[in-house]
């Protein structure tokens, strides 16, 4: 889930300088878990616009505004709309912001900020435990990851400001480290203390990730690797 | 090479001091402190962007204190600077005559005066540590040759008050495999507790040649010495010696803890309990020679 929160309203209205007539896009997946683009905050902004004087002159729900095709589905079905706005609003995350700007030419704005890829733990209650490093670690930790659950992303151990337990940076929350030791002891795995982890491969995260899957490629590869006679 | 580096082999007890350099170009008072320490002391750490506060470089200060006749332990921490920044600054160090180096992770960044500075992180400490020792091999972190390697003598820091110590002393070992020549610890004032830590280090470095220092911030007061227990992790003043702290008037109690320093300098010593001290006066450096000579140390 990606998990985002509400701009100020004064600095959409900010944003919106100068024109009159938004076209609002909410989305179906995430904005709607953390109520910033669902159903619900789209008439609120409905409302907060008008107030400040704005025209809405459309508005849509996309089930997730990520799927940039149905993002261009969804303004070819608004098309008068979308010809007549000046700018679109999107509540969604930023990748969804940008499939709206792949659809179109006009002025295309965020409603939210985005935070990070969370955890779920209860309603309206998110945690970051995957910072998406490209390769997963996971295994060499009890499946707690200091990379993104260590403040400093730590590899081999904890810094000199765990306090009783708790991180530096905030002494409400768990050294992860103590998490990942206290894990591996309940496994009677400790002895993936004793290795030193090298440092990540920043590379392989480098941005602006791409991954284009050739499916029958691979697939092909994975058949010659299968039909590898042994020995060989 | 090196005096600090000298002195760690000689098996005697090994002093260090500490300068922590200024946040602007005024640099007469930490000037002063150099000249005032560097020959009584083996050697003269000087501070990173101590707790993510933007200062005067410690790579500069090191140099300097080269320059000025005294053996540098020139910190490093992981948080402002890339494999890249790190390893460039390690080649201008060595180019400068520095050969301690002591790697740390370096505090967080939103404990410092710019809270909203990205940490970077890209080495841990024992990467860095791994790291000296490749470019003391003549190679840089990717592998490739350099043309002219260096010959450090590398330092790391441990925290014998760590709650729990358990994950701490396994990092501990990380470090000692890293092949780190010295550390040392966070402040330690309870000298029982810092015994049994001892006992631990020693199963864990035996057979190695790892000389371990203990880490003394001299407690300036009572009010110093409960906001250590109340805000710095690691650091652990227990009630005997806040009461011993408090039994004199204020204008007293730096002298106070001067004589406490100098008791443990001479309980650690004379009872062999580590290989030297690391004293931090943090920003009243003028009081360390009469501690020293307090403690019975001299050691110029």
């Amino acid at each position: 889930m990606i998990i985002a929160t509400k701009k100020p309203i004064e600095e959409i209205v900010k944003s919106l300088e100068g024109e009159t007539k938004v076209f609002i896009v909410g989305c179906g997946e995430c904005a709607t878990v953390t109520q910033t683009g669902g159903e619900k905050e789209l008439a609120e902004m409905v409302a907060h616009l008008e107030a400040a004087g704005k025209k809405v002159v459309g508005t849509d729900m996309v089930a997730a505004n990520c799927q940039e095709l149905d993002l261009k589905r969804v303004l070819r079905k608004h098309k008068e709309a979308a010809d007549e706005t000046q700018a679109f609003l999107v509540l969604s995350c930023g990748a969804g912001t940008q499939s709206v700007r792949a659809a179109t030419d006009k002025h295309v704005l965020p409603g939210t900020d985005t935070l990070f890829l969370g955890n779920v733990q209860r309603s309206m209650d998110f945690v970051e435990k995957c910072s998406m490093c490209g390769f997963c670690v996971l295994d060499d930790y009890g499946a707690i990851c200091p990379v993104t659950r260590c403040a400093k992303g730590l590899l081999n151990g904890p810094c000199g400001g765990m306090s009783h337990g708790n991180c530096e940076v905030d002494p409400e929350m768990d050294c992860a480290w103590v998490l990942i030791h206290e894990q591996l002891k309940k496994e009677g795995r400790e002895d993936k203390r004793t290795r030193t982890h090298a440092p990540k491969d920043w590379n392989a995260i480098a941005h602006p990730g791409k991954l284009v899957e050739r499916r029958q490629l691979g697939d092909e590869k994975i058949l010659k690797a299968a039909k590898k006679p042994e020995g060989e | 090479m090196g005096a600090y580096r000298d002195a760690c082999n000689s098996g005697r007890f090994v002093v260090s001091g500490e300068i922590g350099p200024p946040k602007g170009t005024n640099v007469e008072s930490m000037l002063h402190h150099i000249d005032l320490l560097k020959n009584m002391v083996d050697g003269l750490n000087v501070t990173d962007n101590q707790s993510s506060v933007m200062r005067l470089g410690s790579l500069a200060v090191s140099g300097e204190i080269v320059r000025r006749g005294g053996d540098p332990v020139f910190q490093t921490t992981c948080r402002d600077r890339n494999r890249l920044g790190l390893q460039s600054d390690l080649l201008s160090a060595a180019f400068l005559g520095i050969t301690n180096v002591l790697c740390l992770t370096g505090d967080h960044p939103s404990v410092g005066d710019h809270k909203q500075a990205k940490g970077v992180f890209d080495f841990d400490s024992v990467h860095l540590i791994q790291c000296c020792h490749k470019m003391n091999e003549g190679f840089d972190w990717a592998g490739n040759e350099l043309d002219g390697g260096t010959d450090f003598f590398v330092g790391a820091v441990v925290t014998p008050e760590a709650d729990p110590l358990e994950p701490q002393l396994y990092k501990f070992a990380r470090k000692v495999e890293a092949g780190t020549d010295f550390f040392q610890t966070q402040a330690v004032y309870d000298m029982d507790n810092f015994q049994r830590f001892m006992e631990k280090t020693r199963e864990i470095t035996a057979g190695t040649n790892t000389k371990m220092m203990a880490g003394l911030v001299v407690l300036a007061g009572v009010g110093m010495a409960k906001y250590m227990n109340r805000a710095v992790p690691g650091i652990f003043v227990p009630d005997a010696l806040l009461e011993e702290l408090g039994s004199v008037p204020k204008e007293e109690q730096l002298r106070k803890g001067m004589e406490i320093a100098a008791r443990h300098i001479r309980f650690l010593k004379e009872n062999k309990i580590c290989d030297g001290v690391h004293v931090m006066a943090i920003g009243k450096e003028e009081i360390v020679p009469e501690i020293l000579e307090m403690a019975g140390l001299t050691t110029s």
